[in-house]
């Protein structure tokens, strides 16, 4: 059998932690290699000693039999190794042509058009269907990871690492990503793909690779292995993927939204007349593809956006133009879209995030002195209770916790706060089963407590998973309302592309 | 434990500062060698320049005072992610409103005392507010409007001194203030051998402590360092971001408008005309190697006030130009600019020790 890449019996320590400890990486050459791992199990260190940003304590690596000394990107690049990164590394003001011949621009004089003619046919051959001409500010962001995926096919890679590939793609972007790297195996090219998630694996790996906690757990046929297997070798138990829950049982309205228009960021109507009602005791999905809305609807919902007309009721208080601590003291608990942009204060501590809603009132402060007693013991038992993992403790700073730990940090604040009416937008995102599982476990039980739960994803799984009820957007319009009991996944997916179920022949 | 990790981080912060000094003074010690001159004699002549009797260290604690003020306020906007470079402005302004003060206003010593603060900080206060104001309700970046405030300040002494406090003998500049409606005092003068310290030294230093407890201690700071780290987790927070950049720049201004109280009714005691006062600027070097810490601009404001008092006596003693001293200071500033540097060194060396914090999580 032949491998294009081995990485043999690899070790990488960091103080305090083993990254990769023995770890053993075969990949066949036109295959699809899935290395599969939770947050922090080593897939990326193990890939940073591949491409050179790292080096291995112990181990050797070949290329295509022949033993290799990998010391930075650039020897990478020279073996044929590339790498899309999981943040696009784009110049924003440059075009296709300009950000892939970048470090190979070739002589003194820029030879823009026979470059630009090169990616076009490079485009043409494996599907990827990129103008070499655009300006990278002005392209969808699966269009910019292709450009990314030019970018090593320009340098002649055959060897090609996606980090994460479709942590930021919409469903439909997934599906064009899947087809691009089917093509680019069938020409020849050999692929190693790290995710943690499951159904793409199934979908596209033909191998898979498990690590955990930086130990190798085996390498599987993922043809032979069923997605509950690939998932317990990985978290080390039994996951189960369907949320465990009894039927709801509504109470009374906690939040009435009635004709809301709301402008988004073009300064056009982002959300056109919308309607919903959400009970005490239920969790009412909002479905639709990113961009349909969501973001200004939630945004005006608690008080980040400003509403043209319509009104926001929570539990009988009209609160459509009140500010966002009002909105918050009505009980509005909101897990953000961006948790780092809105979620945390990464410089500050845990302790501090853990109040940054609630520290001007007693017993967090008074008059105007905060109790610094009070909130590292409130502080400790959020976090023992979600079992938020940092280095310091409460003392740790908010950005040195692993994404996972961030996300679970936010939903501890937000449920501990009693919140009547908890607002989840993809509380999930980017984040593996185990903590998957813990989240939606959390909303569940916050739910079965009596209070309302809104829930924002772009993820039709989840949506289904969760929801009592589903509430489709498109295009800024409520769709419909429908029961989760009483309709199913191809009927909401027709939703979202704006068709109702009477149009879809039913 | 909890106690200790808290120290680790500062600690980390005055490693930084200290490598910064050491060399910005190495810098200094081959700029001298360079010209020809014994780096050790020019030092030797600095320090000595600073401190080498207690008039010198009055003097010394006179000029750090000023600095310690404006490196309050510069660290204080910097907490609320704002660039406070409008200093020299509001302690023009705070010093105006000060000697007209002394001027105009007589009152029992220690009722005076406290309407000559109170003016100097409420002019103060005023001029950062206007661009808070401006930074808040239209968006104009408060570098921008600081610098414009400046110089309304600068043209606006330039007329209003010879106008209004004109001195008997000299056109540009204000009448010197009595001794008896300043901030010196004589009994101070006296213990420190006639030298420039004077009442502005216990404010300043009363104002770290205030400062300090304010940004560590309140819900006002806890609000104000939220919006200085992540406007938009505080604006989704509750927290009123726009109110914040308003109050942090008031403030600011104050501490900058009470450094020009201490500069111009205690170090000297009168205003010129034309001149855009330095402190202003040096603060923010203050501030920067201070690392915006209160603490920090207590240390680096001496350190840079026997830099300033020193360099004029190297000048008399040796060769060595003055402006060695205020390139000490440019070295310095360099170093803290690139701290990042050496915060991986310094952690470097902490990991080597053995320390397992696992802190160090996996580079994901």
């Amino acid at each position: 059998m032949n491998y294009v890449i081995e990485m043999l019996n690899i070790r990488k320590e960091f103080p305090g932690i083993v990254a990769n400890d023995d770890i053993t990486l075969q990949v066949r050459e036109g295959e699809i290699h899935a290395i599969l791992g939770e947050n922090g199990a080593g897939k990326s260190t193990l890939m940073s000693i591949l491409f050179g940003l790292y080096h291995a304590d112990k181990g050797t690596i070949k290329v295509r039999g022949h033993e290799v000394h990998i010391h930075n990107p650039n020897d990478a690049n020279d073996l044929g190794i590339g790498m899309v990164h999981q943040h696009f590394q784009l110049v924003q003001n440059f075009t296709v042509t300009e950000n892939i011949i970048l470090g190979k621009e070739g002589s003194f004089f820029l030879d823009r058009k026979s470059a630009s003619k090169r990616i076009a046919a490079l485009s043409a051959q494996y599907g990827l269907n990129i103008d070499p001409d655009m300006v990278i500010e002005d392209i969808s962001v699966g269009m910019q990871q292709r450009v990314e995926i030019l970018k090593m096919l320009y340098r002649d890679a055959n060897i090609l690492i996606f980090d994460e590939p479709t942590a930021v793609l919409t469903p439909q972007e997934i599906e064009d990503l899947i087809q691009i790297m089917r093509n680019l195996v069938n020409e020849g090219k050999s692929i190693i793909l790290i995710t943690h998630k499951l159904a793409e694996i199934k979908e596209v790996a033909d191998r898979c690779t498990v690590i955990r906690r930086g130990k190798l757990i085996g390498v599987v046929d993922v043809a032979d292995t069923s997605v509950a297997t690939m998932a317990s070798m990985m978290v080390g138990r039994p996951v189960s993927f369907k949320v465990d829950k009894k039927p709801a049982q509504p109470g009374r309205v906690i939040l009435e939204v009635h004709d809301l228009n709301v402008l988004n960021n073009k300064r056009l109507l982002g959300v056109k007349n919308f309607s919903l009602t959400v009970r005490a005791g239920e969790i009412v999905g909002i479905a639709g593809v990113d961009g349909n809305g969501q973001s200004e609807l939630i945004e005006a919902i608690t008080g980040l956006r400003n509403i043209e007309s319509g009104s926001v009721i929570i539990e009988g208080n009209d609160i459509t133009h009140a500010d966002v601590r009002r909105r918050n003291e009505m009980g509005i608990g909101h897990i953000p879209e961006d948790r780092q942009k809105r979620g945390l204060v990464m410089p500050a501590r845990v302790f501090e995030n853990v109040a940054i809603k609630e520290y001007y009132h007693p017993p967090f402060s008074k008059r105007g002195i905060l109790d610094a007693d009070y909130l590292a013991e409130y502080a400790q038992t959020v976090v023992e209770r979600f079992d938020v993992r940092s280095g310091e403790g409460i003392y740790s700073l908010a950005g040195k916790l692993s994404g996972g730990n961030q996300q679970k940090l936010i939903v501890a604040r937000e449920i501990t706060g009693t919140s009547e009416l908890l607002i989840a937008v993809q509380p999930t995102r980017g984040l593996d089963v185990g903590a998957i599982e813990y989240i939606h476990s959390q909303l569940v039980a916050h739910r079965d407590k009596g209070y309302a739960v809104l829930l924002v994803s772009f993820e039709l799984d989840e949506i289904f998973n969760l929801s009592d009820r589903i509430a489709v957007m498109f295009s800024g319009e409520l769709v419909n309302v429908v029961k989760t009991g009483e309709t199913n996944e191809d009927e909401v997916g027709l939703m979202m592309a704006g068709i109702t179920g009477k149009e879809a022949g039913r | 434990m909890k106690k200790t990790k808290y120290r680790s981080q500062s600690g980390n912060a005055f490693l930084v500062a200290v490598s910064a000094v050491i060399l910005g003074l190495i810098g200094g010690a081959v700029l001298m060698a360079a010209i020809g001159s014994n780096p050790f004699m020019g030092f030797y002549y600095l320090f000595r320049g600073g401190l080498m009797n207690i008039e010198r260290i009055g003097n010394t604690l006179a000029t750090a005072t000023t600095l310690m003020l404006v490196g309050l306020s510069v660290a204080f906007a910097f907490k609320t992610g704002l660039f406070n470079i409008g200093a020299s402005g509001q302690m023009l302004i705070g010093g105006l409103c000060a000697t007209l003060v002394a001027h105009k206003v007589f009152l029992p010593r220690p009722l005076f005392l406290v309407v000559l603060v109170a003016s100097a900080l409420i002019g103060g206060a005023l001029w950062g507010v206007i661009p808070g104001f401006l930074k808040a309700r239209f968006n104009v970046h408060e570098v921008v409007a600081t610098i414009m405030m400046n110089w309304i300040a600068y043209w606006s002494i330039y007329y209003f001194v010879p106008a209004y406090l004109k001195g008997p003998s000299l056109e540009t500049e204000s009448a010197s203030i009595a001794i008896s409606q300043s901030l010196r005092a004589p009994w101070l003068t006296k213990l420190f051998n006639g030298s420039y310290i004077n009442y502005g030294f216990f404010i300043a230093i009363v104002c770290v402590i205030i400062i300090r407890f304010v940004l560590d201690k309140t819900t006002l700071g806890f609000g104000l360092k939220a919006v200085g780290s992540n406007r938009w987790c505080a604006e989704y927070a509750g927290i009123k971001v726009n109110r914040n950049v308003v109050i942090s720049m008031m403030i600011a201004g104050g501490l900058a408008g009470l450094a020009g109280l201490t500069f111009y009714t205690g170090y000297s005691r009168n205003m010129q005309i034309g001149v855009m006062p330095a402190q202003g600027f040096d603060g923010i070097a203050v501030a920067l190697l201070g690392a915006s810490n209160p603490l920090g601009v207590l240390f680096s404001s001496l350190f840079f006030g026997i830099l300033q008092s020193g360099k004029g006596f190297m000048n008399a003693m040796t060769s060595v130009p003055p402006e060695i001293a205020d390139s000490i200071i440019a070295v310095i500033i360099y170093f803290t600019a690139t701290s990042v540097l050496f915060q991986r060194f310094w952690d470097r060396i902490a990991r080597r020790r053995g320390s397992r914090r696992a802190d160090q999580r996996e580079e994901e």
